[in-house]
């Protein structure tokens, strides 16, 4: 049920590895904390991994789409890699998938980092 | 915090504290009786989200966590659909005043995505004002009828 997070650096770019569930309570703060130092800690460029991501819900839609313009509000930019299905048709049902840059493969992700 | 449970053959009535963790304990009890009803993994998981949501609009939005209001959770199996009605006590809402979640001014609002959800995932949904107070919504799920045959056209291709 709870969320894990764990993030690492290729590049320039902070690759945030998500495993569980990212919905109200306990798991959207965990969420919001990380992505909160994150910035603080000067990140610009952040990739969420969400390839073990079982289920969002509105509130952990809510984080995303708060963690998407708070990178944008400090020049920097947010994208997703690996949906899996259930995650991608609610992206689509909210029209979120109109917002957020979303990449099948890493190295094509990262690289679109560094190409405008 | 334990629901009461007053299970007849086909009906079953929770009664949640305006916690989060009803919220969890909600969802699980859905998507439990969705299974017993027959209802396959991809809608389960549906009606579990809707009432997942419909609970969180309930403690949040009506009952606003106060613990002297509780929420009641009806669900109800009946014959190829499963009917679950999620109760609050709180001062009621008009669907209809929510903003449009997809209207582009508000594709970046934070919240307001459930009743999206709700009615994306169920096959029926309703809301109505309880006297004297308080709001229920009525979420309906059927099972899923099995894949239509195939076209007369592919099976000339054989």
């Amino acid at each position: 049920m709870s969320l894990e997070l764990s993030c690492r650096k290729v590049g320039d770019v902070a690759v945030v590895d998500l495993t569980g569930r990212i919905t109200l309570g306990e798991e959207a703060s965990k969420f919001r904390e990380a992505i909160r130092v994150l910035v603080a800690q000067g990140e610009r460029k952040l990739l969420l991994n969400l390839a073990q991501v079982s289920y969002l819900d509105s509130s952990g839609l809510g984080e995303l789409v708060s963690a998407y313009t708070t990178l944008r509000s400090q020049g920097g930019e947010l994208k997703l890699l690996h949906l899996g299905r259930r995650i991608r048709d609610i992206l689509q049902i909210t029209k979120l998938c109109t917002v957020f840059e979303v990449y099948e493969d890493e190295a094509e992700a990262v690289r679109s980092f560094y190409t405008r | 915090m334990t629901p009461r449970d007053q299970t007849d053959a086909a009906e079953s009535v929770f009664e949640l504290e305006s916690t989060l963790e009803s919220v969890d304990l909600a969802e699980q009890i859905a998507v439990r009786a969705a299974a017993e009803a027959g209802l396959d993994d991809d809608q389960q998981y549906e009606i579990g989200m809707a009432v997942r949501e419909s609970v969180i609009n309930a403690v949040v939005h009506g009952n606003r966590y106060n613990r002297n209001k509780k929420v009641r959770l009806t669900v109800r199996m009946r014959p190829g659909e499963l009917v679950v009605r999620v109760a609050d006590e709180g001062e009621g809402f008009d669907p209809s005043q929510v903003p449009d979640p997809l209207a582009s001014e508000n594709l970046l609002s934070q919240s307001g995505r459930g009743l999206l959800l709700i009615r994306a995932f169920t096959d029926e949904f309703t809301v109505r004002r309880l006297v004297p107070q308080g709001t229920e919504v009525v979420l309906v799920k059927r099972v899923r009828e099995p894949s239509p045959p195939r076209s007369e056209e592919a099976e000339r291709e054989g």
